[in-house]
């Protein structure tokens, strides 16, 4: 069994997943690329005695060092070597999807071309000569559809014959005309004289090429004053001769070796004027129809994603339930034990609630993979786009945040659609600024317990809307501090629509459903073990429980446990917001999960928490606090600490604890400041 | 200085082109990083782009290289276009060379 690695590039919407499924069926793995939050997806495939490690470069439209996505990219065939590089290039738009295929042929990569989607190609009336084309430039080229699993076999084929050849000089290179070749050569020969290392291993074409476009990442690793120097010399000179800058150019040139590639090898017979992706676009994007159609789809989604998504949760919860009552159930009556609480309240409890969350995640993706298989995605982008765009964001940010409303881990998930990093990592720092359904729980407890009928409404809506406002200056904030950078104009491909395939969608779903279990997962019952155990423990020593009521007894218990003295430890910090222990006892607790902030309240005021206790403690709230307390719970509950199953999430997503913490941090930094001041300013008014 | 600039050549931004015109790209107003972006997909001087719809409330939508690409208004404004000689109009597969 020979093992080699071969590498997926090509650009985006070129059907470059669906490829990759083709390759490795379900064995995946999905992850992150060192350090930064870009998606690396890897697979296996063993095929004709090779065991095949197929890794899924980003969706890209070139290499330069513009987009750390692109970066990504190059790194990883410039550090990894694969043995083979597939670039999948859309047949129907070949010439541009060509552009990637020239660079790839500069860094001198062992090359397989992928003409996907060839049988639309055809309906465009485009007919390749494909042995002429592939002479042309140097790489075997396998017609391939891709979601119906054509030219599978002979893509193996052809990835097992070019690893076999390993590494080959060629013939011809893309040419940049006289003027600039004539630089290439003197910067090559100085880089070779003076940065013979760099030379070695990138080649001298290619890193000459580079520092002629002035890419940052070479430019930086050369040392020698005297190749700065020639490069800057030749830029001079190349600007005086071109009136344009070296890499405007030499991008020409690259579509000028293309359509000189093109021009004998395509021909096209038919003129179509009108697809059905115009006649789909003219309603969809329509300026009248366009939105309300994308509303109801998000509906759909949001529908789908927690409403129907409420049946499988609900048999899930009844099944832990039942295990926990079955585990309960082993020890007699009046002789229960820490061993069984940890059982039940720590373990079946914390791994609970890590599935609960896992209909919710496979069907949002079930949506989302139903939206961008069909290419949809792209005109939901473009809709929202003059929206999002507005408060320094992407329109496909619009999902995820919508999503938010229902719950947040999902929803962090959810900004995998986003390509930009600096944006995907903005949504996710305001996402749990999106009021959950968790924390509706919260706003339902209090909105009642202090204002009258008529302002339910009014107050609900308020709260929500808070929300809304601060993530929009959160978002102005971060893209002004941390998350820097020129908020990119809007350009994108619209891709033709595309039936997409069950395969596809359940490989896709799957995935997520995995990476959450074991990633997120992990995390959020460690930490739910560890709030277990810190509710817990201490434990009263036990004369003291004697005579007190079921609910008395659990009051006492709490206070009695680390959460319970924590709570009194802050209580001079939080008492400004107009807080007393109790409320920092639940709030402490509902880091677990927002919801739990309600049945900590009851345990502290210690009433059971059925319906009547709610009642109840709705009226013990009322006599303890005022309306603008109560506001600031709301208030305070909307903002800080997102719960341990968010910050796993972002954990996850990031790849990083800074970025976690700091979310966590900010946002309880946030919540006090806001708090404070409403609390203080509303108490003046009212004194 | 502009002014006279885009006067000379006849060029103006792809912003007032009509929808079904095809235009030639004269050239984009836009830092390195955008330029770059631009570039690879496809968006190189001379290229053939056809406007497939500009309508004022609605997308702006262009066909480049076989592909359809949606603009944002502002983006539309920053590339200057000029007219397609129209002997040339049929060769296939954008004419340069």
């Amino acid at each position: 069994m020979k093992k080699i690695t071969v590498a997926l590039a090509g650009n985006p919407n070129c059907g470059k997943t669906t490829i990759f499924n083709l390759l490795t069926g379900a064995r995946q793995h999905v992850g992150n690329y060192p350090g930064v939050t870009v998606e690396k997806k890897e697979g296996l495939c063993k095929y004709a005695d090779h065991e095949m490690t197929v890794v899924d470069l980003p969706g890209t439209y070139s290499l330069t060092a513009f987009s750390v996505e692109e970066l990504v990219a190059r790194n990883f065939i410039l550090q990894e070597q694969p043995d083979v590089v597939v670039d999948i290039v859309d047949a129907s738009g070949v010439e541009r999807n060509l552009y990637l295929a020239t660079q790839l042929i500069e860094m001198n990569v062992p090359l397989v071309l992928a003409f996907n989607m060839s049988d639309l190609a055809e309906q465009k009336g485009l007919l390749f000569d494909i042995e002429q084309l592939s002479r042309l430039l140097e790489a075997k080229i396998i017609p391939m559809v891709g979601n119906k699993g054509r030219g599978r076999k002979e893509l193996l084929d052809a990835i097992v014959e070019r690893a076999a050849q390993g590494k080959s000089g060629r013939t011809h290179q893309v040419g940049y005309g006289e003027e600039i070749e004539h630089e290439l050569a003197m910067i090559e020969q100085v880089l070779v004289r003076e940065e013979p290392e760099l030379a070695a291993k990138y080649g001298a074409r290619w890193v000459a090429g580079k520092l002629l476009e002035q890419d940052d990442e070479l430019t930086l690793r050369v040392q020698s004053r005297d190749v700065l120097g020639a490069v800057t010399a030749s830029i001079t000179h190349l600007k005086g001769i071109f009136a344009d800058k070296p890499e405007a150019v030499m991008a020409d040139r690259r579509y000028g070796f293309i359509s000189g590639a093109c021009q004998e090898t395509i021909r096209t017979t038919v003129e179509s004027r009108h697809s059905y992706s115009d006649m789909i676009d003219a309603v969809v994007t329509n300026p009248t129809l366009g939105v309300p159609i994308f509303l109801m789809l998000m509906y759909l989604v949001f529908f789908l994603t927690f409403k129907v998504g409420t049946y499988p949760m609900g048999w899930l919860e009844w099944f832990f339930e039942w295990a926990g009552q079955a585990i309960t159930g082993l020890w007699p009556a009046g002789s229960e034990s820490w061993l069984q609480s940890l059982l039940v309240d720590g373990v079946i409890g914390g791994v609970g609630g890590v599935i609960v969350f896992l209909p919710n995640i496979l069907l949002l993706f079930l949506a989302i993979a139903l939206l961008e298989d069909t290419g949809y995605m792209a005109r939901a982008a473009f809709i929202m786009d003059r929206v999002m765009h507005k408060i320094g964001l992407h329109g496909k940010s619009f999902i995820p945040m919508l999503v938010g409303f229902g719950c947040s881990v999902p929803a962090i998930m959810a900004t995998r659609i986003l390509e930009n990093r600096r944006n995907r990592l903005t949504t996710i720092m305001v996402i749990p600024l999106m009021s959950c359904g968790a924390r509706l729980t919260i706003y339902a407890l209090i909105i009642p317990a202090f204002f009258s009928e008529s302002w339910h409404g009014p107050m609900m809506w308020l709260i929500y809307l808070i929300g809304i406002v601060l993530a929009i200056i959160c978002i102005k904030v971060l893209r002004l501090t941390v998350l820097r950078g020129e908020t990119v104009p809007f350009v994108m491909e619209l891709p033709p629509y595309r039936m997409p395939t069950l395969r596809s969608i359940s490989i896709h779903m799957w995935q997520r459903g995995w990476m959450y279990l074991r990633k997120a997962g992990t995390i959020i019952l460690a930490i739910s073990i560890v709030l277990w155990i810190a509710s817990s423990f201490p434990k009263p020593p036990g004369e003291s429980l004697r005579n007190l009521s079921p609910q008395q007894a659990q009051q006492k218990r709490l206070e009695y446990s680390v959460i319970g003295r924590f709570g009194r430890v802050i209580e001079p910090a939080i008492r400004p917001l107009g807080f007393d222990w109790k409320i920092g006892t639940a709030l402490i607790g509902a880091t677990a999960a927002k919801e739990v902030f309600v049945s900590q309240l009851a345990i502290v005021y210690a009433v059971g928490s059925e319906d009547e206790g709610t009642t109840t403690l709705r009226r013990r709230l009322r006599g303890t606090y005022t309306p603008l307390t109560g506001f600031c719970i709301m208030l305070f509950c909307l903002i800080y600490a997102p719960c341990v199953a968010t910050i796993a999430m972002t954990r996850q997503e990031t790849n990083s604890w800074g970025w976690a913490s700091f979310q966590f941090l900010g946002m309880t930094v946030l919540a006090y400041v806001l708090t404070l001041f409403v609390y203080q300013v509303g108490n003046r008014i009212a004194g | 200085m502009r002014q006279q600039h885009i006067e000379q050549n006849n060029a103006r931004p792809l912003s007032a082109v009509r929808s079904g015109e095809k235009v030639r790209l004269a050239g984009i107003e836009a830092g390195r990083d955008l330029h770059s972006r631009l570039m690879a997909m496809g968006l190189v001087p001379n290229t053939e782009i056809t406007v497939v719809s500009n309508k004022h409330p609605g997308p702006f939508v262009i066909m480049v290289k076989n592909s359809r690409m949606v603009l944002g208004r502002g983006m539309a404004h920053k590339i200057m276009v000029s007219a397609c000689d129209h002997e040339k109009n049929n060769s296939r597969l954008s004419g340069q060379s």
